[in-house]
């Protein structure tokens, strides 16, 4: 096997062994127990007084697409934090404890090393987001029968989030210790959020300058852009066409995407990632350990 | 065309040391690690690196892995330059800060180290015995690294840096973390792999342990090599000492060409004096009317050359 896919391997390993893989799975089935539950009282809503009928079950769906918005974006939150968690101390941590100086040993490069451990976290984090977008949708659709537009294009901007931010924090960690780059990491995460919503506010009020904010957060860090993409996701047709008739007002709202990014946006994600990597692969080969 | 240069390049690996360095240094920032290290260690043999704490052991041991990049200087290490992977296929290393993976088994722990070393897989589960027996952790194979005692999992680095035979050994301080048997253990060891024909390049602040075990030594200290030889040669104290009376200090300018004269704690030593030359500076002081009490030629301690060497080095 080449010492990168050893290296993965043994990054799963390790998150198996120390009840990662085991946590996080714990942590989805509650969240899906929890906002399941959540979902079958939707139909129970009434529109007036208690003895007014159910409300119908377009409504039923619409309530439904909202309330499933706001769990994918909390899951969107701690998947970021998962994936920061997982690497922050990938490098730095083995090299301070020197598990890494035995490792480095070996004929094998450092590229192959970070390469094959970021590979590992990758893989935990794309599983995390497979098994909460997959239960969490199974969970919706039997309680209320309500599927959004695009569930396998949620997942993909849900997943390449995540790569997202273990790129980032796996260049960040080997320089700066786990608590270090973590925080850093997950700092970045929250400005590029609150970027992106401050991009928003600028589109609805048409200030070039606002709008610039957020077009600049969302390419320096795409975590948000990504984000935006999983929103479009989870849009009904009826509140797209909603939106559209309430025009610009409607893109102030931090929690609606009007439309998917565009393909030139999802390339240079991935062109972030590759340089990101890049960046970590150069900063570990000068790293003296 | 390719077999013909691959196998030339081998046997002039082959034929190459296993440890060269030529004025190799090393600065951290202002700080000075290594000062210009050049040193030479043969195929086989085995050679004790020794000086005191801070002396610059474990960050030479680092460049020669290449987990260090040199300031200046060059070296080689079984006949390739320092970093090379093809090398580190060839060599076994315990590090003095040795920590292995808790959430793995010693046997998973070997296996992961077998495969990043590309040995075949048909030959793990042998290969992985013979380590555990040779370490004396047979009966823990399967059991979490986490759940080990320093000194056992000191035992687990050197079953991994002996994984795969390499030709060359690199112990950085190996008895760090254990007791008087383990200590005797790892001299067992380390006389094993010299039967074997391996080299080994052992690290070390314990005196007795290089004495022990060690065909040559190099002595650093504050970064530079400041004596290097086979310990037998740098230990022949080419010194005599005498208990001796009457003789004037002009007798005893007298005797200075037998060596450097000076009185040690009631004794008359004479240092550079080589043994079959202490009956010739017997009769002499005998000549100059001493009364002598006792003669011996003395054999010097590696510690006691160990601390002149280091106040000379102190005092340069």
């Amino acid at each position: 096997m080449p010492p990168v896919l050893v290296l993965a391997r043994i990054t799963l390993v390790e998150a198996s062994r120390r009840r990662l893989l085991l946590a996080l799975g714990i942590l989805s089935l509650v969240v899906v127990v929890f906002t399941g539950w959540g979902f079958t009282k939707i139909p129970d809503i009434r529109s007036g007084d208690p003895g007014a009928p159910p409300i119908p079950a377009a409504e039923v769906k619409l309530i439904a697409s909202q309330l499933l918005t706001l769990v994918m974006f909390m899951f969107s939150g701690v998947l970021a934090l998962s994936a920061v968690l997982v690497s922050a101390a990938s490098i730095s941590g083995e090299a301070e404890s020197g598990v890494l100086l035995a490792v480095l040993a070996r004929p094998l490069s450092r590229a192959e090393v970070l390469l094959g451990k970021a590979l590992g976290h990758a893989v935990v984090v794309i599983g995390y987001a497979a098994v909460g977008v997959a239960l969490e949708l199974v969970a919706v659709r039997l309680a209320v029968g309500y599927t959004p537009p695009h569930p396998a294009v949620l997942f993909a901007f849900l997943a390449a989030e995540g790569v997202v931010m273990v790129s980032l924090t796996m260049a960040l960690s080997t320089r700066l210790s786990g608590m270090t780059g973590g925080v850093i990491a997950l700092g970045a995460y929250f400005a590029a959020w609150l970027g992106g919503v401050v991009g928003a506010i600028g589109a609805a009020f048409q200030n070039t300058a606002i709008m610039n904010v957020g077009s600049a957060s969302r390419l320096l860090l795409p975590s948000d852009g990504l984000w935006r993409g999983a929103l479009w996701s989870l849009e009904p047709s009826s509140v797209l066409t909603a939106a559209q008739a309430a025009g610009r007002d409607a893109s102030a709202n931090p929690f609606f995407a009007p439309a998917p990014p565009p393909v030139a946006y999802d390339a240079w994600c991935a062109f972030w990632v590759l340089v990101v990597l890049g960046i970590a692969l150069w900063s570990f080969a000068r790293r003296e350990i | 065309m390719l077999d013909v240069a691959r196998k030339r390049a081998e046997a002039a690996s082959a034929a190459s040391p296993a440890v060269r360095t030529v004025d190799l240094a090393k600065s951290f920032g202002r700080i000075e690690a290594l000062a210009g290290l050049s040193m030479q260690v043969e195929r086989g043999e085995v050679f004790g690196f020794l000086g005191p704490n801070g002396a610059g052991k474990t960050t030479s041991v680092k460049l020669l892995l290449g987990l260090l990049a040199p300031s200046a200087g060059e070296g080689s290490v079984l006949g390739q330059p320092l970093g090379d992977v093809g090398a580190r296929r060839r060599l076994g290393y315990l590090p003095e800060l040795f920590r292995y993976q808790g959430w793995l088994s010693a046997r998973e722990v070997l296996a992961f180290h077998l495969e990043l070393a590309r040995q075949p897989r048909s030959e793990w589960a042998a290969e992985i015995d013979r380590v555990l027996g040779v370490a004396g952790l047979t009966e823990r194979g399967g059991d979490r690294v986490a759940t080990f005692s320093k000194g056992m999992t000191q035992r687990l680095g050197l079953a991994v840096a002996l994984l795969g035979r390499p030709e060359l050994v690199i112990l950085d301080e190996p008895t760090s973390a254990l007791d008087p048997v383990g200590r005797h253990d790892v001299r067992e060891i380390i006389r094993g792999l010299r039967t074997d024909g391996t080299a080994v390049f052992l690290n070390s602040h314990l005196l007795s342990e290089v004495e022990q075990v060690c065909d040559r030594v190099a002595i650093v200290h504050r970064g530079r090599v400041i004596a290097t030889g086979p310990l037998q040669e740098l230990l022949a104290g080419h010194a005599a000492r005498l208990r001796v009376s009457g003789l004037t200090p002009a007798d005893r300018g007298a005797l200075a060409r037998f060596g450097a004269v000076q009185e040690e704690e009631g004794w008359l030593v004479v240092r550079g004096c080589e043994p079959e030359r202490v009956p010739e500076l017997v009769a002499a002081v005998v000549e100059l009317g001493g009364r002598i009490y006792a003669a011996e030629p003395r054999q010097g301690s590696l510690e006691q050359l160990f601390l002149e060497l280091l106040g000379e080095g102190d005092a340069g």
